[in-house]
């Protein structure tokens, strides 16, 4: 069974606002039926401050897509449509106490329910404006289409390239494989061969060179703070962030902050950040989180 | 009442007999079978009586035609890649499309490798048509596998007959027999089935040890090359303890078979008929007249299986879906799409599997939730509307594809 936040669960045994709204004038149904998961939701509008009187939904889904259906309305109930309107997904799953990668498309959905309602009432046309595919990293939750797209649009060609562009592989590394059959597949429709050891198309700036050369102490924590710099713009990009607390030998303790600290993918973002410094500086580091650290003092005090 | 287990399909509990049988080989006979002292002069003599327990479960000729594995996976890789390995001009493998993920991915694999891979469809109740396959064998085909039993639905494949006509086309013949083993009486030696796999866990055993049936004379290549163990033909030491163990398990297997095809399905009766009673819209996939005694596999329509297993678990029921929100898939079980079975249906289909340690009082019991959980969900359902399904449901909520 899935790893579901106590909120989850809240929301899914006690949804609040289900049903549809008796005199809804906002509609939006959005989903897949072949996935298992689609939803209605109904709102009723304010004509004159065109704030979200009630909202009510209709699910048909696993219990993340009830539980972020149930959220959704407690969230946007009392806001105004453009208000309502800057929900993102991210809002609903935060809403949750976080969703395990693969159910992420359940609050993606919630967030294009509301957004084809509000279209609905303001008599547009709401085009959903991305396909999903099947799920490989489950380490960043980036799906075939996404990484396909990217092979593309970027000419990407190795696993590496993939990992530089989308994060994709780049935490536990299971679904290298996987990436390798993507690889495959695309460029075989441009008419190339896939090549493991072919050149990087990407310099990325955070490729530093890896240093043969056993690193002092002093070295190895400029080189930390080199790598975690150039890691930082993708953390941030998520609404989080890390420190670097203290280098004991081949041991880094990091702060993960903002939107990393209590993430559910702190470890997995933990575990990236430990393949990375050690690609880069080519010798074994291991990364723990800082809160590991007094464990270890008492050790010695003990 | 205590917590009701019904996904025995899944993995069963240990039976505490067979616990008891593979301690001292945890605590004394923990020497390694090849030694020579006396902490491993029982083991061998406690692998001989396990292997003539299995012998005697499936009814094949010699107690050597047994190899112990680590499990029912690595049964089935064994099985097809020996095949292929063995038979190197023979490009084409015959398996049906709703084999178990052991099977498919192995073949999915070989086909990149450029086999060619006949999946045979089935029918809505799950059924294959024999003459189809027939035409399918041929010299080129290195081996057919095909199930015994379906995991998700229970439906028996008519293995004897086809293992038959593969013999008369020359070709090899393997069966995933995992769900099928302790369950239906069998007789290999009656019939010319070459391999067959089957995994303790699924029989009161442990998990982690399985079993391929190879038949005399049946060539074979090893995945596992290394020492002398199973006569070379499955290197690596033996699994001493869960081998004895599932030597026990299958010595109680035997004993309780009758029990298994009556009492248990009894029990399995009376639910399928409580709950297609008591609840509308809700039907039994897989061939009704043709299925191992223990499973049914209902759907539920316009709800789906997740939330109906987390409302199951909340009231201390087990059991599992075809759902593809259960297995984080874009799509609902492939047994359920190869049946045809529609998408509404599909995703709230629910697997009740049972053992010989369930009884009618935990029958009663989801007899007495099911409904309550049905209805609740479809109350949130946008295909339902009051009593009944929303008048053509299909039209009435079509959602955006996003």
């Amino acid at each position: 069974m899935w790893d579901y936040s106590d909120k989850v669960k809240e929301h899914f045994f006690n949804p609040k606002n289900a049903g549809a709204v008796v005199d809804a004038n906002a509609t939006g149904e959005v989903g897949s039926i072949s996935c298992g998961d689609a939803l209605r939701l109904t709102l009723k509008v304010d004509d004159n401050s065109e704030i979200i009187l009630e909202a009510g939904f209709q699910t048909f889904g696993c219990g993340s897509a009830i539980a972020s259906s149930s959220v959704l309305t407690e969230i946007i109930k009392g806001m105004t449509l453009d208000q309502a309107l800057k929900v993102t997904n991210q809002d609903i799953a935060d809403q949750l106490e976080g969703l395990p990668p693969e159910k992420m498309h359940c609050s993606v959905m919630g967030r294009e329910a509301l957004q084809a309602a509000i279209a609905n009432y303001r008599g547009e046309e709401w085009k959903d404006d991305h396909e999903e595919g099947a799920l490989i990293c489950k380490c960043f939750a980036i799906d075939a289409v996404m990484i396909e797209e990217m092979v593309w649009a970027n000419k990407l060609r190795t696993v590496e390239d993939v990992t530089n562009f989308t994060k994709a592989g780049g935490g536990c590394a299971a679904c290298h494989e996987d990436i390798e059959a993507i690889l495959e597949k695309v460029l075989a429709e441009k008419g190339e061969k896939f090549d493991p050891s072919a050149e990087s198309v990407s310099k990325p700036a955070e490729k530093i060179a890896a240093v043969k050369a056993p690193l002092t102490n002093l070295q190895r924590i400029k080189k930390i703070e080199q790598v975690l710099e150039s890691l930082r713009p993708s953390l941030m990009a998520d609404g989080g962030d890390v420190e670097l607390v203290e280098v004991i030998g081949n041991t880094a303790y990091v702060n993960m902050t903002g939107a990393c600290n209590g993430c559910q993918m702190a470890a997995m973002t933990i575990a990236g950040i430990q393949q990375r410094l050690m690609e880069v500086m080519g010798e074994f580091i291991k990364v723990v989180p800082a809160s590991e650290m007094k464990k270890l003092v008492n050790i010695e005090v003990a | 009442m205590a917590d009701i287990y019904l996904d025995n399909n899944a993995t069963t509990k240990v039976d505490p007999a067979v616990v008891d049988v593979m301690i001292p080989y945890f605590l004394e006979q923990y020497g390694n079978p090849s030694s020579i002292h006396k902490f491993a002069d029982g083991v061998a003599r406690g692998l001989k009586q396990a292997r003539q327990q299995v012998q005697a479960l499936i009814g094949c000729e010699h107690d050597s035609e047994i190899i112990f594995t680590s499990c029912g996976t690595e049964s089935n890789s064994t099985a097809i890649l020996s095949a292929v390995k063995a038979q190197p001009n023979k490009k084409e493998i015959i398996t049906t499309t709703v084999e178990h993920p052991a099977i498919l991915s192995v073949c999915d694999y070989l086909e990149k490798e450029g086999y060619t891979i006949h999946r045979m469809p089935v029918d809505k109740a799950g059924r294959l048509n024999l003459e189809s396959y027939k035409r399918l064998l041929s010299d080129q085909v290195a081996i057919v596998s095909v199930m015994w039993a379906n995991n998700e639905t229970g439906t028996i494949f008519p293995v004897a007959e086809m293992a038959e006509m593969a013999n008369a086309a020359g070709v090899m013949f393997h069966t995933d027999a995992v769900q099928a083993v302790g369950k239906i009486p069998m007789m290999l030696q009656d019939t010319k089935i070459d391999m067959l796999s089957l995994s303790g866990h699924k029989l009161h055993a442990p998990k982690g040890i399985g079993v391929l049936y190879l038949r005399r004379g049946t060539r074979y290549r090893p995945l596992l090359r290394g020492g002398h163990q199973e006569r070379g033909r499955r290197a690596g030491t033996e699994n001493s303890a869960s081998i004895v163990g599932l030597g026990k398990a299958c010595e109680l297997a035997l004993e309780f078979i009758e029990y298994e095809n009556t009492k248990v399905k009894a029990m399995r009766d009376r639910l399928e008929q409580g709950i297609t009673e008591q609840i509308g819209h809700c039907f039994v996939t897989g061939d009704m007249y043709n299925r191992l005694p223990n499973t049914t596999d209902i759907a539920f329509e316009y709800i789906e299986g997740e939330s109906i297993l987390m409302l199951l678990n909340k009231a201390g029921i087990a059991a599992s879906s075809g759902s593809a929100c259960t297995s984080g898939s874009l799509e609902p079980s492939h047994v359920m799409r190869a049946m045809d079975i529609p998408y509404t249906a599909a995703h709230g289909t629910i697997r009740f599997s049972f053992s010989r340690y369930n009884t009618m009082a935990e029958v009663d019991k989801v007899i007495e939730v099911m409904p309550g959980i049905v209805a609740t969900l479809r109350k949130l359902s946008p295909y339902w509307d009051g009593n009944g399904p929303v008048a053509d449901p299909e039209k009435a909520f079509a959602p955006t594809y996003a």
